[in-house]
């Protein structure tokens, strides 16, 4: 099989998995929304909570990837491991975006106001400047190698910042207390809402594998083809 | 004329280039070139645009690294960042690596500073005055013609004494006087027995200076060898290897 | 070590000969605090809103973009002539030669933060004096993380099809950490209160600076070799 063949296999491969991925969101949803009680003091707004807490895990999953990607990429210069760098970023960006995005339309029923600086979401802003930056980066290098090293290292640098960041806006609000809108309750909530949290964790998790696998048979799909396009025209 | 053979086991050449591969993307630059040179022999390199002509000199000169391959300075194979490499090899190139900003003798006094040369200060001055620019010493090189820019370039490249001199189209840009002036340069470090890699457009002052001729076409040698046969003989074989690839 | 320190000195002194020759950064870095001064200064309700509580944010906005201004200069002067691959061809370890960038980034962003200073001491009415000292010290440990990563990004950006304009990008989220811890204990400072309230933001920046320092050291290398 050539390399454009088992790339192609393996993007089939992917699809039942993205469906089936699919169906269990929609469980989620379903779990949530019909069969979880609603939170006392916040009403339904707060179910958004099962969709905003698992996209911050899976963002900050994507995150650590993109670092030890990078480091491996820096050491063995392998191709394969910076496009895996890539899609991991691009994917990591989808999920750091849900979390803004989902951040303030639980918070403006609550609080009135679409942004508060609040701790949290404060954090996954500037984390989404870095995934910005990277992305951005990419795209402004045209050679492939001296892409691939610049991503490495500020992919690295990016993974060392986030306990930085961390320490920042927390630091920060132990001085400015601000309002806490997004609380995540942990490990005083209730039997059903942690379950249905688990759940979400779960299937989210499973969603960004599945997608990272996705984006990343993609990557592998392109290059094999560039490559043979290549050798057919140096033949 | 064959491509010269891959040798096995450790060489004692003064160059050896071995299987070097180097790609940038999907673009190959360089498609496995294997070439000895002994000491004091200069290697001219013809070619056309885009063979990976330029590419060879970097990867040669230690600003590039092989995907594949390896280069034998001396029988010893150049690793990456080897200090001891470095201060073998000369570079000099059709843009000069000076500092407009700087004094010719500030740009050159940098570069003794940078190899680790003892009283930079004096080698620098000697340095200006072997390529005539001894009175010009306190004057920025952003007001030099071209022609000072590159004798400065080359007093530059040779401060350090190497061994091994790379080339990348010297003579380009250049008017008769200074194409003149640096022929005799050349002529004169052939004379101190110093290995040369030379790439040029320009056949006629390649195979004078040369004492091997290379054809690379599309990241490969198609010839390599001593020189033999006349100018016509190589205009030919020249023209003939370039139009095959068109 | 005696070479790293000899090549070291020399880039630094390079790059300040030549930034001192031509100072077109440098005098854009102070049109920029002359402007940033005067719009403060004249674009607010003095009865709205203290001087002394907008300074220290303002102080610092001027130090990082300032700065900016001569960070991307750094590598840009490598470009003419391709003077770069002369600093890659010589034996010179390239840590020397970043810990050399890095070197003349300080001392042209400490020129600039030296005029500001006293600048916005006056205009703002702010206590420097007294806490000079302590400030001088939170300055310095703020612009060392900020120029050693900056140095790093720019090494990048100066290659990327948008230069000038992926600095900003790649090292504002970087900035995040040293300017705040920055802004706070400046804040701290010009109110007067004990420094031990701080220590807290301090060892934030030290943490910051140590561990940046050494990864910028650590990694130059694989932006700056092919």
């Amino acid at each position: 099989m050539t390399p454009v063949e088992s790339a192609e296999r393996a993007l089939r491969r992917a699809v039942p998995w993205i469906a089936t991925s699919l169906a269990l969101i929609a469980a989620v949803y379903v779990r949530a929304l019909a069969f979880t009680p609603a939170e006392a003091a916040q009403g339904p707004a707060q179910k958004i909570f099962y969709v905003h807490v698992p996209s911050a895990w899976v963002a900050f999953l994507a995150f650590g990837i993109v670092g030890g990607v990078s480091l491996a990429y820096l050491l063995r210069k392998d191709p394969r491991l910076d496009l895996l760098a890539e899609s991991a970023a691009e994917v990591g960006m989808v999920f750091t975006s849900v979390v803004l995005v989902t951040g303030p339309i639980w918070g403006k029923p609550i609080w009135g106001t679409w942004w508060t600086w609040d701790a949290r979401l404060t954090l996954t802003l500037f984390l989404w400047f870095v995934v910005l930056a990277y992305l951005v980066l990419r795209g402004a290098v045209n050679e492939p190698e001296r892409r691939a090293r610049y991503a490495a290292v500020l992919g690295i640098l990016g993974a060392l910042l986030v306990p930085f960041i961390y320490a920042s806006v927390y630091l920060f609000r132990t001085i400015h207390p601000m309002p806490v809108i997004l609380r995540a309750g942990g490990p005083t909530l209730p039997g059903a809402m942690l379950a249905t949290l688990l759940f979400s964790i779960a299937v989210f998790t499973l969603f960004f594998g599945v997608l990272l696998y996705y984006r990343y048979s993609l990557a592998r799909l392109a290059d094999a083809r560039a490559d043979a396009a290549a050798e057919r025209r140096d033949a | 004329m064959a491509v010269a053979s891959r040798s096995a086991g450790a060489s004692r050449a003064e160059v050896a280039v071995r299987g070097l591969e180097r790609s940038f993307g999907h673009v190959r630059a360089l498609r496995g070139i294997d070439f000895e040179l002994g000491v004091g022999d200069c290697l001219a390199v013809f070619g056309p645009n885009g063979a990976g002509k330029t590419t060879l000199l970097r990867v040669l000169a230690g600003l590039l690294r092989p995907q594949r391959g390896q280069v034998l300075l001396g029988g010893v194979p150049m690793e990456r960042a080897d200090a001891r490499h470095r201060r073998q090899v000369g570079f000099i190139a059709h843009y000069s690596l000076l500092y407009d900003g700087l004094t010719a003798a500030e740009n050159l006094r940098f570069y003794a500073r940078l190899y680790g040369i003892d009283e930079g200060a004096s080698v620098a001055e000697r340095a200006l005055g072997s390529v005539g620019l001894g009175e010009r010493a306190s004057d920025l090189v952003g007001t030099f013609s071209r022609g000072m820019v590159q004798r400065l370039a080359i007093a530059r490249a040779l401060l350090h004494g190497p061994t091994v001199v790379l080339l990348d189209e010297p003579f380009s840009g250049l008017d008769q006087r200074a194409a003149a002036t640096l022929r005799e340069l050349l002529l004169r470090l052939r004379a101190e027995r110093r290995t040369m890699v030379l790439v040029t457009h320009n056949i006629d002052e390649g195979l004078e200076l040369a004492t091997h001729v290379a054809i690379q076409v599309a990241g490969r040698f198609t010839e390599f060898g001593p020189l033999a046969g006349g100018l016509a003989d190589y205009r030919a074989r020249y023209a003939g290897a370039t139009a095959a690839r068109a | 070590m005696h070479d790293l320190l000899r090549v070291t000195w020399a880039v630094a002194a390079k790059d300040v000969l030549l930034e001192f020759r031509s100072r077109t950064a440098f005098v854009s870095a102070l049109v920029f605090t002359a402007l940033v001064l005067a719009i403060f200064n004249f674009a607010r309700d003095p009865t709205a809103v203290s001087a002394r509580d907008l300074a220290p944010g303002i102080l610092w906005i001027t130090f990082t973009f300032a700065g900016m201004l001569g960070l991307n200069r750094a590598f840009a002067l490598e470009r003419e002539n391709r003077a770069l691959d002369g600093l890659l061809l010589s034996p010179a370890s390239r840590t020397a030669v970043y810990l050399g960038k890095v070197l003349a980034n300080l001392a042209f962003v400490g020129a600039v933060e030296a005029v500001a200073l006293p600048l916005f001491a006056l205009f703002f009415n702010v206590p420097v004096l007294p806490v000079l000292g302590p400030l001088v010290l939170v300055i310095a440990l703020a612009t060392l993380g900020f120029v050693a990563v900056g140095t790093l990004m720019s090494s990048m950006a100066v290659n990327t099809r948008l230069a000038e304009l992926m600095l900003p990008v790649l090292l504002l989220p970087f900035l995040v950490p040293p300017v705040t811890s920055a802004v706070q204990m400046t804040a701290q400072l010009f109110a007067g209160r004990p420094f031990s309230e701080a220590l807290g933001w301090l060892r934030l920046l030290v943490g910051y600076d140590v561990i940046f320092v050494a990864a910028c050291i650590l990694f130059f290398e694989s932006t700056i070799e092919e």
